[in-house]
């Protein structure tokens, strides 16, 4: 088993979070893992996005060429790479944002509206999480509970109060994908 | 020890921290960024560390020279185009014989070039870099792990020699995140009576590059030799990867060895009896085991994210004993375990 | 008889190398003569240049690590930081401080490095063979401005000491001569001057010397020193340019 995913949204949205919590899960799980960010002049002008690579084995290149799983934030991540998924791979649409949809007709498609749940949770910023929650319950590449407690330990340093939004906000969007 | 999820860079920095680096001196360049930063921070708070953001590559290196003299272990760091600039420095070290740690995250070249993963810098890491007879060890690790560990060894190392050791990444190394547990930090074992700290009550010393007596800069030159040959004896590093029964022989350092592993799992599940061979020491180079595989073997693969400049070594250790074919990809290209699994399929059936 | 010169204990009783009526000698003296006065042989380091003063190592009788051509500064810096008890001085001339050097010396005097550097200026590259320095006076020939230095091609000769003083890291700078005894008796007190400033952890200090080099200015030393006077302190005056103790009771 070996799974790239790549997140991309705007700066802002949480896209990087994204990524490092799955990775720092996946660890937890001892599994494999490689997070390479997008750095320097690409990450300029608001967008970012980063790859996480998932295995039960030594994985070879962090780089994903053909992802398996992409989870678009925003419009522009989902032109950007919707050439590049691979076959029968599958996307997550943050589809309160997104207006498109991808051209592709051998991907699986999810339509998350996660912008809308965090609002209506309140908090626009756990969007990600949100997001997290639909993305963990459909890959099932980490437990439910393994990814929050990364995520705590993640957040932990900072400020605690801010776990329980976003225990919420994964909660609303496990539960948003049956 | 707990795992940690950790960048590159940053684990290079907190490695050498571990082992006890006490003077840091850098400037910004894409993408080892992350480590400059990481020492602001941290260095700060070791006990006795100095930061120093330098005005230049230049000066950083310089500075380096300094507090390796007055007995710090000291590092540099940099992306390919500072490294350029810090020669003078590596080559005064190497003269002056003093430890330090430099690191280059490569990126593409020549020129800016761009500031993605490479591995143009070969040539220069390995035959010195700058003016004059010298060498440097240079250390090629393929994970953030191996980074992690490999920093901490580079100043064993380069203590026991007394010459500058270079940890030779790529933008790619610096950049992603693998889980790593870090080594247990080892008492230093340097002398002091190569630390200049003032001459007390006693003889004062210098230490200086400049001889300009032809004898006795031979005879210095020829000393330093001695030394690279005990290097050459005592301290080469490689790994062999599913080498047994192989037809093929890959090889490959760094970030593109492990794209080499990934090429070869899939070659072998369809039944290519190819391996690899992973200098881990770029210099001194794993001439032998290539010289010996070779006796086995009779066709080579190289593998670079250049236009081919390990495959000089390669061949020099080879002395046209077998075939050596080429595979590169330059200027910030990752290619994938898939393609180049192509290439050496094509190599396979020559 | 009552002895009343002899050789500073923190210079080696080695026969200069310099040529004669070369300001590098005087200097030379009179830095080991501070080190001496303020019994500080045991915790100086030197940082001596690329130039005519490479080999200043086989005179002075303290600890010294030599320096890649203009990075004294940051040599300095890097022991300094390293050691911040010692007394850490660079010894350099025009063109390793004020041209290939020029970033090192800006910034470590910027960053008010503690250290006391000894800015050797004659106008000119001595070792080389008199090329033009940086500071190099208009009109002035040398082996690469033939028909005398021109403002138009090659700018002006810097005023080093002047620039470094504007910068807040900087806190005492003094340009001396050693082309008289008065002169040289001053660039003396100036030397330790600084050094003291360094051992209270004033910040940057620099003692610029305007050194006579007969040999590059074809003169002999009498008219060199002579020069030095009636012709390059007018375009590099002698005084203290920067003091921020200046007011302050102190010894001296």
């Amino acid at each position: 088993m070996q799974i790239k995913t790549v997140f991309a949204g705007f700066g802002g949205q949480g896209v990087l979070m994204m990524g490092y919590s799955i990775a720092h899960a996946a660890m937890n799980e001892g599994l494999h893992v490689t997070y390479l960010p997008s750095y320097g002049a690409e990450v300029r002008g608001g967008t970012a996005n980063c790859t996480v690579a998932v295995s039960d084995e030594e994985i070879a290149s962090p780089v994903a060429s053909q992802p398996d799983f992409i989870v678009a934030m925003n419009g522009p991540s989902l032109m950007a790479f919707q050439t590049r998924i691979t076959p029968g791979g599958t996307f997550f649409l943050n589809s309160s944002i997104v207006e498109g949809r991808p051209n592709r007709a051998d991907v699986t498609l999810f339509e998350i509206p996660a912008a809308g749940i965090a609002s209506e949770l309140g908090s626009p910023r756990v969007q990600n999480v949100v997001m997290m929650g639909a993305y963990v319950k459909a890959t099932r590449l980490v437990s439910a509970d393994t990814y929050l407690r990364s995520l705590e330990s993640i957040l932990g340093a900072r400020k605690k109060a801010a776990m329980e939004v976003n225990r919420k906000a994964f909660s609303a969007g496990y539960d948003y994908i049956d | 020890m707990d795992k940690i999820l950790i960048s590159g860079n940053w684990a290079c920095g907190e490695a050498a921290i571990r082992a006890g680096c006490r003077f840091y001196a850098g400037y910004p360049i894409t993408p080892q960024n992350e480590l400059t930063e990481y020492m602001a921070e941290h260095m700060r708070q070791a006990e006795g560390g100095t930061f120093i953001q330098a005005e230049s590559e230049i000066a950083a290196v310089n500075m380096v020279l300094g507090a390796s003299a007055a007995g710090a272990r000291a590092m540099t760091s940099s992306s390919s185009p500072g490294i350029s600039l810090k020669q003078e420095g590596i080559s005064a070290l190497a003269a002056d014989e003093l430890p330090a740690v430099i690191v280059n995250m490569m990126r593409g070249g020549p020129g800016l070039g761009n500031i993605l993963p490479s591995q143009g810098d070969y040539f220069q890491a390995t035959r010195g870099g700058g003016h004059g007879d010298y060498r440097t060890i240079v250390l090629a690790p393929s994970s953030v792990q191996e980074l992690a560990d490999l920093t901490m060894d580079a100043f064993d190392l380069s203590d026991a020699y007394r010459n500058p050791v270079l940890i030779l990444g790529d933008g790619m190394t610096g950049q992603m995140m693998e889980p790593v547990v870090f080594g247990k930090p080892r008492p230093r074992r340097y002398s002091e009576k190569y630390v200049l700290k003032g001459a007390g009550e006693g003889r004062s010393r210098f230490v200086r590059a400049l001889i300009l007596d032809a004898l006795r800069m031979e005879e210095h030159n020829w000393k330093l030799v001695r030394k690279y040959n005990v290097i050459l004896q005592k301290e080469v590093r490689f790994e062999t990867f599913r080498t047994g029964n192989a037809k093929l022989v890959i090889i490959a350092y760094g970030i593109a060895a492990r794209i080499a592993k990934g090429a070869i799992n899939r070659l072998r599940d369809s039944g290519y009896r190819v391996g690899l061979i992973r200098p881990i020491t770029l210099w001194p180079f794993p001439a032998q085991i290539i010289r010996d595989t070779a006796e086995r073997i009779g066709s080579f693969l190289v593998f670079e994210m250049s236009t081919g400049q390990m495959l000089e070594d390669v061949k020099l250790a080879l002395e046209g004993r077998a075939r050596v074919g080429f595979y590169g990809r330059p200027g910030g290209i990752v290619p994938t375990p898939a393609e180049l699994a192509k290439a050496i399929v094509q190599e396979y059936q020559r | 008889m009552k002895k009343v010169f002899s050789r500073p204990r923190s210079l080696k009783n080695t026969p200069f190398h310099y040529c004669a009526g070369c300001g590098h000698s005087i200097t030379h003296r009179l830095i080991c003569d501070a080190v001496d006065q303020l019994g500080i042989r045991g915790i100086t380091i030197g940082v001596p240049p690329a130039g005519c003063a490479v080999l200043a190592y086989n005179y002075f009788d303290v600890d010294m690590l030599e320096a890649p051509h203009g990075r004294g500064c940051a040599v300095a810096t890097g022991i300094k930081r390293t050691l911040p008890d010692r007394v850490v001085f660079s010894y350099q001339g025009d063109g390793d401080l004020a041209a290939i050097g020029t970033a090192e010396t800006f910034h470590a005097a910027n960053r008010g490095e503690n250290i006391t550097v000894i800015f050797i200026n004659n106008a000119v590259y001595g070792m080389t063979g008199g090329q033009m320095a940086p500071t190099t006076l208009l009109g002035m020939m040398s082996t690469t401005s033939p028909p005398g230095r021109s403002a138009t091609l090659d700018g002006h000769p810097i005023r080093m000491s002047e620039v470094l003083a504007r910068l807040e890291g900087t806190a005492y700078i003094e340009r001396c001569a050693v082309n008289s005894p008065q002169n040289i008796l001053r660039a003396g007190r100036a030397i330790r001057k600084a050094f003291r400033y360094q051992m209270d952890g004033a910040g940057f200090t620099m003692i610029e010397v305007l050194s006579q080099c007969p040999t590059n200015w074809k003169m002999t030393a009498a008219e060199s020193c002579k020069w030095v006077d009636e012709v390059m302190a007018q375009a590099f005056p002698i005084g203290v340019i920067k003091d921020i103790r200046k007011g302050e009771k102190h010894a001296d």
